[in-house]
């Protein structure tokens, strides 16, 4: 058994973290997210130079040939700096789904999210559907040798940012049903496609889309795609969760050293025995947090990846959730405000615990899996 | 023991609700939504201004100085039938802190000048208590005041300054004994917001409203008339004000109306088409939820029939707020699951995704954020419980 990391995992990280620290600090955060598109383009390009899009996809199409630990490298760095990138939905979801199914579509398209010459969002989202992948309103049917697509997606995460969709659809079946469902590559500039651009808590964007006769190319097998649909989203899950403990180590962090030298009744409120079991609880959430993320990443793989992927997303909501509490109840008022970063590293950690589904349908999902 | 109200009672719970009906209309449109907390000065007094012409906006002063002349049990009735209508509460640093203050402890030319004006409406308050370094340990507050002839010279800075923006008057704690005591060198002083020396700085919160200030004071003139009881005994003052702050009954009827919301939001949205309300998890943390707040209401009912019978609300003022401000975060919470994905668009510090998914979802997540703030400000949670630990129990 060993969990260090390798030689190339630890540059990949001190690179990646070198350059946080220097381009993407919490001032230039504010500014960017809060402006015009609300990213700057510039640090996309500069992640596709330093390899992290080409790290974990196979090498015949341009990438590295890393996997899940280059990309849980990648996303706790980037849950430290509250990136906003869609690292994810370009790289998880559409450099993972291409290249499970294969064909011409990947490698069209493999060599391209390797460079960073596209960005991806993935519309799964329905209203009706809460977290249920399957339950899907939005239907594609033939035309000529493709796709049209006739529907709408909700809190599409990076959409505005994007020039492709991956966007999941019903060939057949019922509103529910595990068959019928199909994965498609829509253009998100083509015909028929509308998007409503926002932002959302935590300084990202996202669209609800609309789909009239919008064309789309098929990815994988028609009606057939909810297996590997459940195994990309458990990959772009275990990733969410290296990322929020990047955030939650950051919160820990904040909150052991405002403890250490915020100063009331003449000593360091620190040394009061309430706060410190509440620090405490902090601490024991965020080791337990690093487990979960780190068992969910490892066992991808293995034949208990989903049971064990689901059990993660569960258990991390709930320590994320008592870090972020914790972190703000211990600032006092200064962690309410928008100055801090607390309170920024706290939204992030709300965002990622709905993202892909509450800690209650996971729990859900986990006992089904039981059965 | 009884639970029935007596018809006198319940013929007053009848004229509550006729004036409901009427101010309803008057009163204005975002009430109860997300721009509420972005409420103009006018806006925030309307309610006021209404309970002030029907002689019921200061249900607790004595009835000689304008207040309602209630007994406690229809004091409840009012904030009961008010709170499940839906209607605003008056702000309490007026009506709530500093009038009681002053008809408690300030001179009768205090009295005259400041307490009509509290009533009517006419002079906004705010409190100048906490300070940087002085928040749980409020006594070791720093703000100066120097006596010079017939006036103080403040000097210092106060913070988390609920308003401050709309306010023509600031309650403050001054500092004007450096060398007794932290208690015992502390004066209660009330300056006027338009003396010169004096500027306010927003505070942005996690909701993106200005909902709070820091206040400079840079050599601020105050007239020494405006000193409330006596120079160096403010600290009594200050906890005298504090009981009433915390002592405000009836919280579990406003979580009673947001979880009436949270329900019919949960009956609304979906999960594997059917109504989340029916779904046995989400079911089970509303039915956990309601069942705290059922008995939090029954210990509000408690407490009130012991202060009804003449009885001293002390420490358990504490504990409605540890209770109170536990149950008002989880509903938030809740509120936040329900949506769903659509709660994500809605942190209002973004600007308004008004068009954005369902009506019911606008705010929610700026709600939740928001409410991180009632375990902290009035005493924090962890400052409750050492109230409750030495005074109830004798830890």
């Amino acid at each position: 058994m060993d969990f260090s990391f390798s030689e190339e995992q630890t540059l990949l990280r001190n690179s990646l973290s070198r350059y946080l620290a220097d381009r993407y600090a919490f001032e230039d955060w504010r500014k960017f997210t809060r402006a015009g598109e609300g990213r700057d383009p510039a640090h996309w390009r500069q992640f596709a130079e330093m390899g992290l899009f080409a790290a974990p996809l196979p090498e015949a199409v341009g990438g590295l040939g890393g996997g899940a630990i280059e990309i849980m490298v990648v996303m706790e760095e980037f849950g430290r700096a509250l990136a906003v990138e869609p690292f994810v939905s370009t790289v998880v979801i559409g450099g993972g789904l291409l290249a499970k199914s294969g064909g011409a579509l990947a490698e069209e398209w493999l060599p391209k999210i390797a460079g960073g010459e596209t960005v991806m969002a993935f519309a799964f989202a329905e209203a009706q559907g809460r977290f249920n992948l399957a339950d899907l309103a939005t239907t594609a049917k033939k035309q000529g040798d493709g796709y049209v697509l006739q529907g709408q997606k909700s809190v599409v995460l990076a959409a505005p940012w994007a020039d492709q969709l991956i966007v999941t659809a019903r060939t057949g079946g019922s509103q529910r049903e595990t068959q019928g469902v199909s994965i498609f590559l829509v253009d998100k500039k083509g015909k028929g496609v509308s998007s409503r651009d926002y932002a959302v808590t935590s300084g990202l964007r996202a669209s609800d889309v609309i789909f009239e006769n919008a064309p789309a190319r098929l990815i994988g097998e028609e009606g057939m795609a909810l297996p590997l649909l459940e195994v990309i989203v458990d990959r772009a899950i275990a990733a969410h969760l290296a990322e929020a403990t990047g955030a939650i180590a950051m919160l820990m962090n904040a909150t052991v050293e405002y403890a250490k030298t915020r100063k009331q009744f003449g000593q360091p409120i620190g040394k009061f025995q309430a706060l410190q079991h509440r620090i405490v609880d902090m601490y024991i959430a965020q080791e337990q947090a690093q487990s979960a993320s780190l068992m969910a990443n490892l066992k991808l793989d293995e034949p208990d990846g989903a049971r064990t992927a689901s059990a993660a997303k569960a258990a991390l909501g709930k320590y994320a959730r008592a870090v972020a509490e914790g972190a703000v109840q211990v600032h006092g008022g200064i962690g309410m405000t928008d100055e801090l970063n607390v309170g920024h590293y706290f939204k992030r950690l709300v965002l990622l615990e709905t993202l892909y589904g509450s800690p209650d349908h996971h729990l859900r999902r986990m006992a089904k899996l039981d059965q | 023991m009884d639970l029935s109200f007596s018809p006198q009672e319940e013929a007053f719970r009848q004229e509550v609700r006729d004036f409901i009906a009427e101010a309803s209309p008057l009163l204005p449109k975002n009430l109860g939504t997300p721009e509420q907390a972005r409420r103009s000065k006018d806006e925030y007094l309307v309610w006021h201004r209404l309970l002030y012409k029907r002689g019921w906006v200061a249900p607790a002063w004595p009835k000689e100085l304008g207040g309602a002349g209630w007994s406690v049990t229809e004091r409840y009735i009012f904030a009961t039938e008010t709170a499940k209508a839906g209607m605003p509460t008056t702000l309490p640093f007026g009506l709530g802190m500093v009038g009681p203050v002053i008809y408690t402890f300030g001179n009768e030319a205090q009295k005259k000048k400041f307490l009509p004006r509290i009533l009517s409406g006419e002079d906004w308050w705010c409190q100048g208590y906490s300070e940087p370094g002085a928040g749980s340990d409020l006594a070791s507050l720093r703000c100066r005041a120097v006596r010079d002839g017939d006036h103080y010279i403040v000097d210092g800075q106060k913070t988390w300054t609920t308003l401050a923006q709309y306010a023509d008057w600031i309650f403050c704690l001054v500092r004007t004994d450096p060398n007794a005591k932290p208690q015992e060198g502390i004066s209660f002083l009330l300056i006027d917001m338009t003396s010169p020396g004096i500027t306010i700085k927003p505070i942005i919160v996690l909701d993106g409203a200005r909902e709070v200030n820091e206040v400079f004071f840079d050599a601020v003139k105050v007239p020494a008339e405006n000193l409330v009881g006596e120079e160096n005994k403010g600290w009594t003052y200050a906890k005298f004000l504090l009981a009433h702050e915390r002592s405000g009954l009836a919280s579990a009827l406003r979580s009673r109306a947001a979880l009436m919301r949270l329900k019919a939001i949960a009956r609304k949205e979906q999960l594997d088409g059917q109504p989340l309300v029916r779904d046995p998890d989400f079911a089970r943390k509303l039915s956990a939820l309601e069942a705290d707040l059922m008995a939090l209401e029954f210990t509000e009912l408690r407490i009130l029939s012991r202060e009804a019978k003449g009885g001293k609300i002390g420490a358990e003022s504490s504990m409605l707020k540890v209770v109170g401000s536990e149950i008002l975060q989880r509903i938030s919470d809740l509120a936040m699951e329900a949506v769903g994905y659509y709660a994500l668009p809605h942190d209002l510090s973004l600007g308004d995704n008004e068009a954005i998914g369902p009506d019911y979802a606008r705010g929610l997540a700026s709600r939740y954020f928001n409410q991180r703030k009632v375990s902290i400000y009035g005493g924090s949670n962890e400052i409750q419980r050492n109230i409750i630990a030495k005074a109830v129990l004798g830890l």
